[in-house]
């Protein structure tokens, strides 16, 4: 999701893919540890039978939220990067009700959201190729239409 | 029932897996933003991606041509660290039961939706929900009410899993 950062490679420190690794590494690993990797967990969440996914959510946003807060108050320029720190506030239109509401049908149908579906891969879970090829024509057929709706605002 | 308190109910599985997997989450995107600034999403990847086989304009924006070779490799990192957890933690791959039309045809929609709506559980749902961003607040609140509706619907249809 977010492309507010549109580094050209020529301002990026040599450290800069080794550290987008490692925090990717770490990203997969939590997820996991937490379960999301399995659709069958998610689905549980969904049915109501076991609650637990509210902590990652819970825990992943409170970790961000305090790297959010003292980045944007006390620092100043990212070090690899140079770039400036924001936060992640996107403009509202009805497409992020609309979009949502597909969103959460495909979600609820599958039990599998992007980042889950890689980590899913990397558990062995091969039969989630099904879904991560959705996920790329799902993406296709959406970046096709936009592509051709030329009345349609910039997302 | 005998012995299963209304906590232990709710959380078969117990809290803490699920908590210290969600602050791995979280800090791994934390190491990110705090060294490059970099507001990481999962879903991006699958647009900027599309850009080294597509022609299509939306995918080749500027913004997704320049993004695309780190978030291949924040994507790499991902399956890494999960294949990490798997070799220590799992013994073997895990394979799920739910039916290839479900993963298929939800992972199509969860294509379309999170382009549309600007993000995705980790777009909206960590970095979204940790501003406390209205628009991410309402989309995430949206995508919940409308998995939950879905989901328990497809099991009273009787599809399991």
């Amino acid at each position: 999701m977010s492309g507010e950062r549109h580094l050209a490679s020529t301002r990026r420190s040599p450290l800069f893919m080794p550290v987008i690794y490692v925090g990717g590494l770490i990203f997969g690993f939590g997820l996991a540890v937490s379960g999301m990797a399995r659709p069958e967990v998610v689905l549980d969440f969904l049915q109501f039978e076991d609650f637990g996914l509210l902590f990652v959510m819970g825990g992943a946003a409170a970790v961000t939220g305090v790297a959010f807060t003292v980045a944007t108050r006390y620092l100043d320029r990212a070090p690899l990067t140079a770039g400036r720190y924001v936060r992640r506030v996107k403009a509202f239109d009805r497409n992020v009700v609309a979009g949502g509401a597909i969103f959460g049908v495909g979600w609820g149908l599958s039990g599998v959201c992007p980042g889950a579906a890689y980590a899913s891969v990397g558990i062995g879970n091969y039969p989630i190729l099904w879904a991560v090829g959705g996920m790329f024509l799902g993406v296709y057929a959406h970046g096709y239409w936009r592509t051709h709706q030329s009345n349609l605002t910039e997302p | 029932m005998s012995g299963v308190t209304p906590v232990t109910a709710a959380f078969p599985r117990g809290i803490l897996p699920y908590l210290l997997g969600g602050v791995l989450v979280g800090a791994g995107a934390a190491v990110i933003y705090l060294t490059t600034g970099i507001i990481a999403g999962a879903s991006t990847f699958l647009e900027s991606t599309l850009s080294y086989v597509s022609g299509v304009s939306r995918f080749n924006r500027a913004k997704y041509v320049q993004s695309r070779d780190w978030r291949l490799v924040f994507t790499a990192g991902i399956v890494s660290g999960a294949a990490v957890y798997a070799a220590v933690y799992q013994g073997g791959i895990w394979t799920t039961k739910v039916q290839w039309w479900r993963l298929l045809g939800g992972g199509f929609l969860v294509g379309i939706g999170t382009r549309l709506g600007k993000g995705c559980t980790s777009g909206h749902g960590v970095c979204g929900v940790g501003s406390l961003s209205n628009t991410s607040l309402v989309n995430v609140a949206t995508f919940l009410a409308f998995a939950i509706g879905t989901a328990q619907l497809v099991q009273a249809i009787g599809v399991t899993p």
